[in-house]
């Protein structure tokens, strides 16, 4: 069936056959591969994307249930050619080592900053625990996310 | 992992999407949040042939306190329950379960009345909805149907909805000002099932003794077990650690654990007995307005 659905604010056309996973859909047609497929068990959050903003698992939806909604993914979070803040702090912390839970981290990070300007470190600890990162062990995740807040929180007024 | 093919239907009313069931008959399932269909599809372990997906049904995402209960929409997700004031003030038990449901990105798009319908014994809701006396709307063409929930959990993952029936309500009674509930869940790390979940409830009379006592657990038996026994014994009682001590060696008395990788059966089962007695504990303050 024909669907219509709008990416890091460019929206596609494309016929897909309803059991074609939102993760698939968005890798192999769209060609965004910044969305990773890690478990595909619903357990991981390696596949996170923005849902009308709100973080979810996009291996455990069907692509045509995107028909008419907005998805943001990783390759969305850049502002005007230039990293976003969350996407700055990973890198000024480290908040990363091999990569592969990164795009769902910031994704998460992402909506967490824009409901909860300033989050304590157990609410950004909460917020990422359906996100697993098999090298960190999420300490510099948390002070990225923390720093992102922060420089937001400098910068307000300014988009962010 | 793909599941097999489907045809799909997003209607916008609850009318077309009993339309659309009554045509598909036994063939149809209802795709509401789908954390735990959509796995189930791509296991191979569900292979409906017609899904009809109720996320565009706006009408069914609401919270509302209705005479005396909760009403809970088909489409409330559980982020929405962990977010609501009206739940918070309205079912202690419910409110604290919903943060220990799944993860934070499986509540964003997981529905509380899927959950129900889905009839996993190690699912939370449906402990919650035994122990605090809840009842299920289901609807079809041919009308309305109310359902205690103890009618409707039926057996490991089957519940009473007839051919052509949907979900589109949850029906939680509201906690009056001697209540009070608690859900205590124990999970190896956030997102796993219970090890064990305890959900119990609590309604004091004027003199302060039990007038109602609810008692369910999850991930101990092929349903989510309520323990009639318990509950009943606890009627009419002084309420305090000794009586729950007692209703706690019911509950471990009555639950059939199984041994697996969350642990053994001896060990689940002291749980059991270790969470009534607090979760009965939390329930008493709460009714007591010491919380």
């Amino acid at each position: 069936m024909e669907i219509e659905v709008t990416v890091n604010g460019v929206a596609y056309r494309r016929d897909t056959e309803p059991r074609r996973l939102l993760v698939d859909f968005i890798r192999t047609e769209l060609g965004l591969t910044g969305t990773h497929i890690g478990c595909d068990t619903t357990s991981c959050g390696a596949c996170t994307v923005l849902f009308d903003g709100v973080p979810v698992k996009s291996c455990t939806m069907f692509a045509v249930q995107a028909d008419g909604h907005e998805l943001t993914t990783v390759e969305g979070l850049r502002r005007n050619g230039e990293l976003s803040p969350v996407q700055a702090a990973f890198k000024e912390h480290h908040g990363l080592q091999c990569g592969f839970c990164t795009p769902g981290m910031m994704l998460v990070a992402t909506a967490l900053l824009s409901s909860n300007p300033d989050p304590t470190e157990e609410e950004v600890r909460w917020a990422l625990s359906g996100n697993i990162c098999r090298c960190t062990g999420y300490t510099n995740i948390v002070e990225a996310i923390r720093s992102a807040a922060a420089t937001m929180h400098e910068t307000a007024g300014v988009e962010s | 992992m793909y599941p097999p093919a489907f045809e799909y239907a997003a209607p916008e009313s609850v009318e077309e999407a009993l339309d659309r069931l009554a045509e598909v008959g036994d063939e149809g399932r209802i795709l509401a949040g789908g954390q735990s269909l959509i796995p189930m599809m791509k296991l191979r372990l569900a292979a409906p042939a017609h899904l009809i997906d109720i996320n565009e049904i706006a009408e069914l995402a609401y919270i509302r306190e209705v005479n005396g209960h909760l009403a809970i929409g088909a489409l409330t997700r559980h982020a929405d329950v962990v977010r609501s004031e009206v739940v918070a003030g309205g079912c202690a038990t419910m409110a604290s379960a919903a943060p220990w449901v799944a993860d934070p990105l499986v509540r964003n798009r997981g529905t509380v009345c899927g959950s129900v319908a889905h009839c996993d014994p190690e699912g939370d809701w449906n402990s919650v909805m035994l122990a605090v006396g809840a009842e299920v709307v289901a609807r079809s063409k041919q009308g309305e149907r109310v359902i205690p929930i103890s009618e409707f959990v039926v057996d490991f993952f089957t519940n009473s909805l007839r051919p052509g029936e949907m979900v589109t309500e949850l029906r939680v009674p509201r906690d009056d000002d001697r209540s009070g509930g608690a859900y205590l869940k124990l999970e190896r790390k956030i997102g796993d099932y219970a090890t064990v979940g305890v959900a119990a409830h609590l309604r004091l009379d004027e003199q302060g003794r039990i007038a109602r006592a609810g008692l369910a657990l999850t991930s101990v038996g092929p349903i989510n077990l309520k323990v009639t026994e318990a509950e009943e014994m606890m009627v009419g009682q002084e309420p305090g650690d000794e009586l729950f001590a007692e209703a706690a060696q019911i509950a471990a008395r009555t639950c059939e654990p199984t041994s697996d990788v969350r642990g053994p059966a001896e060990y689940k089962r002291s749980v059991v007995a270790a969470y009534t007695r607090r979760a009965f504990g939390r329930a008493l303050a709460g009714a007591r307005g010491e919380t």
